[in-house]
């Protein structure tokens, strides 16, 4: 299997990676963990506007077997979330690291975003 | 807990299977995606593992009298080479399991039960053979580690089955090639020297086959399935789109639509419950229900609001209270839509009526659609 692990973004032991832009980070789910899930049919988010802690279960994306929690990998307030992927679950699927980005945060403490893991940790942890 | 693997265990991992726990069995759930695998068998052919289930063979001069006392369906109809669909109840109505009787010989029957029903059942048919009068007429023997079986499903599978068995039956119902069997008839034939037993029947709701094997033999039988099946498009499919598939048409699954507290009449499949048979183990109460209705009924529902899949165990509402529960439940990959079934009380169980899936906290909408959700093309 051949899974992307971009060398630009961070990542959380739950399968989730952190794209940091000055303040704000854009959340989503990686090659890996679609992978793993196949067939994405639904994607729940959080209403924007609320204040989530690094860890706190905030979205839940459902495959055709089974209902998944996403964790927010920093603590933040959420300021946007992608309708796109609402519309379009298979994005998860296509798209992992663009159209199928999930939520962004504003995000509340920096030093969270580099207590992830880097790509090359995230590569090891995989297995890949 | 040590996983029971069937003897395709190997075949699965160099299929690419993700193997996960079921019912005490470590099965594919897929090799490729659900959805994909849901739709092969919908549109071509698909192959399952199916050496999970277990065999009892009944033999003897008093079987077939035996399994009309024991069984809920009429199994005089079965002339040899015929199987049907059938139940084993308590006295209280409860299911004990959902099967399959086929008639091998004139004093020959062979029975196809849940995985997870194995010992249970067969304490059960030895505990009513022991007080059955004419006993010393019949054997039970439990053949399930000996045996294994594949089911092969879907609209391009007599042309498949014709390949993989190419020369005229030797048993059962007599034809000259698979693809002359009629829907329930079972027949003998050849294969590398010994002999399988082909079904025409399925849970998926395509046409397609079950082949049962010695074990020994069954993987010799998965892959020149596998290797004659490329210009049928057949693709191994695992649990995951077995479930979605039989969700879809509403056939039953133990533990989920039946239970020992859950009757066949209250389960919707009274068709098989044949009361003018006779007397036997369920009986009384069957027809009390079947006359004077039941507590419980299941329904079959499609959301109709945008929603996340329902999924076993989320809560149904109607006219704003809680009034059952969801007993299976998926994203339709025909459909791609969420589908379901669950129980409720009687006076809620109208096709066109609306109900409320609770999930997450929030309630979706839905309606009660007549059986089977979907219905696969002719």
């Amino acid at each position: 299997m051949n899974t992307q692990v971009p060398a630009d973004l961070k990542y959380a032991k739950s399968h989730e990676w952190l794209r940091v832009a000055g303040d704000v980070a854009a959340v989503g789910i990686t090659d890996h963990a679609q992978h793993e899930l196949t067939d994405v049919v639904f994607v729940e988010l959080p209403a924007v506007g609320r204040k989530v802690k690094v860890g706190e279960a905030c979205a839940v994306v459902e495959s055709v077997k089974t209902a998944s929690d996403i964790y927010a990998p920093v603590s933040g307030e959420v300021v946007e979330v992608n309708k796109a992927v609402s519309d379009n679950p298979a994005l998860v699927n296509t798209e992992p690291y663009a159209g199928g980005w999930f939520f962004k945060l504003k995000v509340a403490n920096a030093a969270e975003a580099g207590a992830l893991l880097s790509p090359d940790a995230y590569k090891a942890q995989i297995g890949g | 807990m040590n996983l029971k693997r069937t003897p395709l265990f190997s075949a699965h991992q160099r299929a690419g299977g993700k193997l996960i726990e079921f019912g005490g069995w470590e099965m594919p759930v897929q090799y490729s995606t659900i959805t994909d695998e849901h739709l092969c068998v919908r549109r071509a052919a698909g192959i399952f593992d199916i050496s999970h289930m277990g065999e009892v063979i009944v033999r003897g001069p008093s079987a077939e009298a035996f399994l009309n006392a024991t069984l809920t369906n009429d199994i005089r109809k079965l002339a040899v080479g015929l199987g049907q669909y059938t139940l084993m109840c308590h006295e209280h109505g409860g299911v004990i399991d959902d099967l399959y009787a086929y008639r091998l010989g004139a004093q020959e029957y062979l029975l196809i039960i849940n995985a997870s029903r194995i010992e249970p059942d067969v304490a059960w048919l030895e505990q009513r053979l022991a007080a059955f009068p004419q006993r010393a007429d019949v054997t039970l023997t439990n053949v399930s580690d000996l045996t294994a079986a594949v089911a092969i499903q879907g609209p391009k599978t007599p042309g498949l089955l014709d390949q993989l068995f190419p020369a005229e039956s030797t048993g059962g119902t007599h034809v000259t090639k698979p693809s002359e069997l009629k829907k329930n008839q079972i027949a003998q034939f050849a294969f590398a020297g010994q002999v399988v037993c082909v079904a025409r029947t399925g849970y998926s709701g395509e046409d397609g086959f079950e082949v049962i094997t010695p074990a020994t033999l069954i993987e010799a039988v998965w892959d020149q399935a596998l290797k004659l099946g490329h210009p049928f498009c057949l693709q191994p499919c695992g649990l995951g789109a077995r479930d979605t598939l039989r969700t879809e048409v509403c056939y039953p699954l133990y533990g989920h639509e039946l239970d020992e507290n859950t009757t066949p009449i209250e389960a919707g499949v009274g068709y098989f419950v044949a009361l003018e048979k006779g007397e036997f183990t369920g009986r009384t109460v069957l027809a009390l229900e079947k006359a004077g209705g039941t507590k419980k009924r299941l329904i079959a529902f499609k959301m109709t609001d945008k929603a996340p899949p329902p999924r076993p165990h989320y809560l149904i509402w109607a006219d704003g209270a809680q009034v059952g529960e969801v007993v299976s439940g998926t994203q339709s990959p025909s459909l791609n839509n969420g589908i379901g079934m669950g129980y409720v009380p009687p006076q809620f169980a109208t096709i066109g009526g609306r109900i409320e899936i609770e999930i997450r906290g929030r309630r979706f909408a839905a309606e009660i659609v007549k059986k089977p959700i979907y219905k696969p093309a002719a």
